[in-house]
């Protein structure tokens, strides 16, 4: 296992993401609300750029107690990102496939030394 | 360029690249070794509206080309073909909806820019040969106006001809775009296309609210099209607007239903009416349906057909029979249960039915692997299905030695195409 340099902590904003290539392999390295998460950068579905597209929160419906329809809400909690090929979504925390969460992305460690991160592949 | 996500929150997507989009197809087309194969997409698009100032002035009528040029300008808020509600970007998660004015090329726009985005993304995908069809024009079933769906058509075919896919190193080809409001007006438009080059057959949007496919006012343009070994096409697409689709509350469920019932509609009519005791010549291909819908038809069909054979005299064998002489395009491709797709398969005759297509740009493309990592696939069928009975049906020639060794190999070069 080796260590790959991803960013300077100081220019990594929160929101941002690094694609580190390492060999054949991808990693997509994502900072959301103050934590990093390093994934796989090839889709489950046909091997798309999975970590290189839209991040958006997850669409949720809320429903009353009387089990009616509040509508479509963005969640206040659960961020997704998305791959660009085709749309599927996988859960920023997990990697896991928001339509089959048996599906996960790879997922890598990152490690900060200083001011650097660097992933562990 | 930032796009919009969820409360206004503004993420930075880099500008487009179609070439570095697809960096995995391209991956993936090495590790197959795809470019030793042809490789034909029979559906794939471009967006004729960004280039309308090009193909409107080749309308004959002067004053509908006036009107439409006017309608048509960007000053004009107004819009020359029919539209549907539709949400096919995702929120701008397929980035590409929302990117497209960002990429560069060559050309700032017309027929040249049309050219070098198709040529990024068929290299990518080792794709050589693409059918190039129209975004907006899928609607033309929808105009309110009989002549107006013609001069448009017209219009379209024409520039498609005579600026477009002679200027595309002959890698383009494609099914043309008949006005079927008019069968007098389609058989002229046969009569006028059908010999030019890179002009592989017709297609008719299914997309209409009336359109009977056995109605006598076509057989001669049927007849026409089988004469010159043209192929007949009929290119699915949905539409929210029809009145059984109002009760769907998502796009999801109007595009999964709309796509697949209009062909199952015109499928049906063509079968029933003994439209392959007519015209067996004729070859027939049904485009962008999935195709999970053709044994559920072939079934229902056939049970109907044994109890009622007096409603279908024209029939010599059972409606699975006359399906299974048909062609299918891949996409989209089902691919949840590999057992059903198996069963799919056989029933269709894939082996020398199903022909790939990509439909890239749009958002549920296919990419060539699709159809070659199916682990119940013979090599001769993965060649067929991704190329070769396309050429065969279109008369494309291989575009390097190894192709053609594959093209021979599997019984596909043909006379023409050699």
């Amino acid at each position: 296992m080796a260590e790959k340099f991803v960013a300077k902590l100081s220019e990594f904003k929160d929101g941002d993401r690094r694609i580190v290539f390492i060999g054949d392999n991808e990693i997509g390295v994502f900072r959301h609300d103050g934590e990093f998460h390093a994934y796989s950068n090839f889709c489950l579905h046909q091997g798309g750029p999975a970590c290189e597209g839209l991040t958006i929160a997850k669409v949720e419906e809320r429903l009353r107690p009387d089990k009616t329809s509040m509508g479509l809400f963005f969640s206040e909690n659960e961020m997704h990102f998305v791959c660009p090929w085709h749309g599927m979504e996988y859960d920023m925390k997990t990697g896991e496939c928001v339509s089959d969460r048996r599906m996960k992305l790879k997922k890598y460690k990152t490690v900060q030394k200083g001011d650097d991160l660097y992933v562990i592949a | 360029m930032d796009l919009i996500a969820d409360r206004g929150r503004r993420v930075t997507i880099e500008e487009l690249n179609t070439s570095r989009l697809l960096a995995h197809a391209r991956k993936q087309a090495h590790q197959r070794n795809f470019d030793d194969m042809v490789i034909v997409d029979v559906d794939a698009h471009h967006y004729e509206n960004e280039n309308q100032n090009e193909w409107l002035p080749f309308m004959e009528n002067d004053v509908l080309r006036q009107l439409s040029l006017s309608a048509g300008s960007k000053r004009n808020r107004t819009g020359i073909m029919p539209t549907n509600v539709g949400y096919q970007d995702m929120g701008g998660r397929v980035t590409r909806y929302p990117m497209r004015g960002s990429e560069k090329t060559e050309s700032e726009n017309g027929a040249g820019r049309d050219i070098q985005l198709g040529h990024r993304w068929m290299d990518a995908m080792s794709v050589d040969y693409s059918c190039l069809f129209p975004t907006g024009m899928l609607n033309i079933g929808m105009h309110p106006q009989k002549e107006m769906e013609v001069e448009l058509c017209w219009a379209y075919n024409r520039w498609l001809t005579e600026k477009v896919m002679p200027e595309a190193d002959g890698r383009f080809f494609s099914m043309l775009c008949l006005p079927f409001s008019d069968p007098e007006a389609s058989l002229r438009q046969v009569e006028t296309f059908g010999d030019r080059k890179h002009v592989g057959g017709f297609m008719v949007t299914t997309v209409r609210s009336n359109m009977a496919v056995y109605d006598n006012a076509y057989m001669k343009m049927y007849r026409a099209m089988e004469e010159r070994g043209l192929v007949l096409s009929f290119h699915s697409g949905p539409n929210w607007g029809e009145p059984i689709y109002r009760s769907c509350n998502r796009f999801m469920a109007a595009h999964a239903l709309g796509f697949s019932w209009y062909n199952v509609l015109h499928c049906t009519n063509w079968v029933v009416n003994g439209m392959g005791e007519r015209f067996p010549k004729l070859p027939v291909v049904w485009i962008e349906a999935g195709l999970a819908w053709v044994p559920f038809l072939m079934q229902r069909l056939d049970h109907e057909f044994m109890l009622r054979p007096s409603e279908a005299p024209l029939l010599k064998k059972k409606p699975s029979d006359y399906m299974r002489d048909m062609y299918y395009s891949s996409q989209p491709m089902e691919i949840q249960d590999y057992g059903a797709m198996e069963t799919t398969f056989r029933m269709i005759n894939a082996e020398t039915q199903l022909l790939y297509s990509s439909d890239y740009p749009h958002w549920d493309f296919d990419l060539p692997s699709t159809i070659w990592d199916l682990p119940f696939l013979s090599e001769k069928a993965k060649h067929n299905i991704l190329g070769g009975t396309a050429a065969r049906l279109f008369k494309l020639p291989p575009r390097n030695e190894k192709q053609k060794e594959n093209l021979k190999r599997f019984g596909n070069l043909t006379a023409t195409a050699a």
